[in-house]
């Protein structure tokens, strides 16, 4: 009963820890920016990679093949974020631009149309200012 | 049986990140993608020790997860400096 128990658990987390490292695979095609892409390559690499070598931990038993896999996945999660700074790091030297950043505030001459620019800031407007109301509670701010 | 379901999402996943070393716009796409491809052989190992039931792919697995963040490091010191000879000096001008 036990050992029903195990396998259904071991399965349960090799087939979840292959799901998840399929979606940062598809992160890592489809996200428009290579910072962006390092965040997908992230989730393969912690959750994709731990929940495969959980599962196949317990499908092991208390062996020695179950140390030298706690030690693959401590090896993987120690070097996954060291690899993903150096590489940050080594992009944002070279003058790779995030898509996300914003580029006025840089300085950065922007080509119209040719870039995303989700989050760039808006300037505010300046509120009108209305003759005669004095009404209590204030007057409900305009959206920016 | 659900270890052949890992091992071809695995290799779904290998061949995702060789179309991204391919396809990449910059040199860090395809440093990337090639650490990733290094991460999915390690785990395809381990995968394929149990399908074979040799537990002994997971020695080379250990090694190569040691080797792959050397040879990511080596190849970003090398697209930096232009060669490997350099310690990790400071840079002069303001980065």
């Amino acid at each position: 009963m036990l050992d029903l128990i195990l396998t259904g658990l071991s399965w349960t987390l090799i087939a979840a820890g292959s799901f998840f490292y399929v979606v940062g695979a598809i992160g890592v095609l489809r996200m428009p920016d290579v910072f962006a892409r390092m965040h997908a390559a992230g989730i393969s690499d912690t959750v994709g990679a731990g929940l495969l070598i959980g599962g196949m931990m317990i499908e092991a038993g208390l062996t020695l093949v179950a140390v030298k896999l706690l030690i693959i996945l401590l090896v993987i999660l120690f070097t996954g974020p060291v690899a993903t700074h150096a590489l940050a790091q080594a992009a944002l030297h070279s003058g790779c631009i995030p898509v996300l950043a914003n580029k006025k505030a840089l300085g950065i001459p922007v080509e119209e149309a040719a870039t995303r620019q989700p989050f760039e800031t808006v300037p505010k407007r300046k509120r009108k200012a209305k003759s005669g109301s004095d009404r209590k509670g204030g007057t409900p701010s305009k959206p920016s | 049986m659900i270890f052949a379901v890992a091992a071809v999402a695995i290799l779904i996943a290998l061949t995702l990140a060789i179309v991204r070393a391919l396809l990449g716009p910059t040199i860090f796409d395809r440093a990337l993608a090639a650490n990733a491809v290094g991460t999915s052989a390690i785990l395809l190992l381990s995968v394929l020790g149990f399908l074979t039931g040799r537990p002994e792919f997971l020695d080379v697995g250990i090694l190569y997860a040691l080797l792959n963040i050397i040879a990511t490091l080596a190849v970003l010191k090398y697209f930096r400096h232009g060669d490997l000879g350099h310690a990790g000096e400071e840079e002069e001008e303001a980065g």
